[in-house]
């Protein structure tokens, strides 16, 4: 499958699909393509306005170094975890079969 | 034609936290599937993870002992991929800003330093575990989130035996950082090998391929040593090597191809908006790094300064960090360090490798080692009788002292009574003596033993080996 990355004008929404292991039917994909093009339009905004002399950031509030110490807390008990899943046995959560 | 080989490795090194990388869940082994679990890292929605910071401490450490340059800017990101071992559809790793850049690790190949350079260590989560069954599979998610490290090498190894020194040298390095248990049986280190070869005449690397989730040593080397082989012979026949993931398998003694690897940029990678950048200042890095450990090379140089120890014997103590810690601890305690490293470098290694034992779990002390030289260097017991009592210490643990006195192992130094035991050994010998006399100088030795052997191996044979040689010749 090949992607169309290099065209970011338009979304290759069968590709991006494909990424995300969903299955689309055609009409799907067309209705997606107008939606997600116009989500992407109305982010394009965004590249209005002038950032020349602005240092890019990978953040929009100024905070670093948030850390926890290495302390040991309890988390949920199995039954909970397992009742939360579509399908389980009585340890694992169970998927369609993993195959490489 | 002649073929270069150029690998490259992938390591991930689990750290030795006590909980996972973005929240508390621990992280031992073992426990049954999906007991060590919470919100966080099975991805629940609207929860956030928050760093550990050992894990950002043991990943500069680990940076500094390579050499590398420790970022003073360092962020996550989100790489996206879909598979039912990771909860959150995106795994939290690095991807432009890494903890660290750079470095190197030191091998020695056929007596031969080389160098193998590091390109870069990330911090990232690691992801579940899946068992296979008929039509399903099922996930644990214990594993999910515990921090693993990933030291990234440039593609500087040309041999499966360079891939199996640098591992080493590299586990070496880790286990004397105290950054990770790198027990390779709980999955501690786990490795993704990259390998390419390409004809000599041609400078550019040929088309790599990577052979995923390696968990020994062994199988590094034994799938390196086929996979360079079948890329050379699909080169020979004209084959087109294909940038293919593939996988061990090792009980066939083959790689199979996998999937085609997508290529890097549809990871999607982006900034994790839920994490705040890791912003370190030189005075934190420096503290860190004048607590680092004394690293394997230099205890090497400096055992032999220190105790004079030959080169080869440093060498072999260094080699295991817990049996170097173990000989200094007997080696302050004794007035003949060199005595200590030849118990350790001949019993004590024999000892452990017959009976399959770590030096943790005998119970003999340091100290008592220290003691059992002492005992024979003050002739108070002979060499054998040594090594029986090493044997007791070894087995029991104990104090020399408290053990020779109980079992009465104390040398038979008193020469009134080994006086009285060789003219024995002469009279009941008279055969022998005649040999030696006529000049058959063997038959001496003869002699030592029936003393030693009235003295139930407990007299001091060169005292023995005198008081004969003086009653004979005389
Ligand atoms: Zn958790």
């Amino acid at each position: 499958m090949q992607s169309d990355n290099q065209n970011v004008d338009r979304i290759d929404v069968s590709y991006v699909a494909h990424l995300a292991r969903l299955h689309l039917d055609k009409e799907e994909i067309e209705s997606f393509q107008g939606q997600l093009e116009e989500t992407l339009d109305y982010v394009r905004k965004i590249s209005e306005l002038d950032v020349e002399g602005i240092e890019p950031t990978a953040h929009a509030v100024s905070v670093q170094n948030v850390f926890r110490a290495d302390e040991e807390r309890p988390g949920l008990n199995r039954e909970q975890v397992l009742e939360n899943s579509p399908a389980h046995n009585e340890e694992q959560i169970l998927v369609p079969k993993i195959i490489e | 034609m002649n073929y270069l080989v150029s690998i490259g490795l992938e390591v991930h090194v689990q750290l030795r936290t006590v909980s996972k990388m973005f929240c508390g869940c621990a992280t031992g082994f073992g426990a049954p599937p999906n007991t060590h679990v919470c919100p966080v890292c099975l991805g629940y929605p609207g929860t956030l993870p928050v760093m550990n910071q050992d894990a950002i401490h043991y990943t500069v450490v680990a940076g500094l002992l390579l050499g590398s340059n420790i970022s003073d800017y360092s962020k996550f990101d989100r790489k996206s991929y879909f598979y039912p071992d990771m909860p959150k559809n995106y795994q939290i790793s690095q991807y432009d800003r890494p903890l660290c850049d750079g470095g190197s690790v030191d091998i020695e190949i056929d007596g031969l330093q080389k160098q193998i350079g590091i390109t870069r260590i990330h911090l990232e989560e690691d992801v579940g575990k899946s068992t296979h069954f008929s039509g399903k599979s099922g996930v644990d998610f214990n594993r999910a989130g515990i921090p693993l490290m990933e030291i990234v090498t440039e593609p500087d190894i040309t041999s499966a035996d360079e891939a199996m020194s640098f591992l080493v040298a590299l586990k070496q390095i880790m286990l004397y950082g105290e950054v990770s248990g790198c027990n390779l049986e709980e999955g501690n280190m786990r490795c993704d090998v990259n390998c390419s070869v390409r004809p000599e005449t041609q400078s550019r690397l040929g088309t790599k391929t990577e052979i995923k989730n390696m968990n020994t040593f062994k199988g590094v080397h034994a799938a390196l040593l086929y996979e360079i082989d079948r890329q050379v012979q699909a080169l020979e026949s004209g084959e087109q090597i294909l940038q293919e993931t593939r996988r061990w398998d090792p009980d066939a003694g083959i790689t199979i191809q996998m999937r085609v690897k997508e290529s890097e940029h549809d990871y999607r990678y982006f900034p994790e908006p839920d994490l705040m950048p890791v912003v370190l200042d030189s005075d934190k890095i420096e503290e860190w790094r004048a607590q680092l450990p004394e690293l394997p090379r230099e205890r090497r140089t400096r055992f032999v300064e220190q105790y004079g120890l030959p080169d080869y014997d440093a060498g072999i103590l260094v080699e295991d960090k817990a049996l170097a810690d173990y000989y200094e601890e007997a080696a302050k305690q004794s007035a003949n360090p060199k005595a200590i490293s030849n118990w350790m470098m001949t019993e004590m290694l024999r000892l452990l490798s017959e009976r399959g034992l770590e030096l943790g779990d005998i119970a003999m002390k340091p100290e008592s080692l220290a003691g059992l030289v002492k005992l024979t260097d003050s002739n108070t017991i002979n060499s054998s009788t040594a090594r029986e009592v090493f044997g007791i210490l070894f087995a029991e643990g104990g104090d020399p002292a408290h053990i020779v006195k109980e079992k009465g192992l104390a040398q038979v130094g008193d020469s009134d009574l080994l006086d009285k035991l060789v003219k024995q050994a002469i009279l009941d010998n008279p055969r022998s003596v005649e040999d030696y006399r006529s000049g058959k100088k063997a038959a001496a030795q003869f002699l030592v033993g029936q003393v030693m052997r009235l003295t139930k191996g407990k007299a001091n044979p060169k005292l023995v080996q005198d008081l004969l040689r003086t009653k004979l010749d005389g």
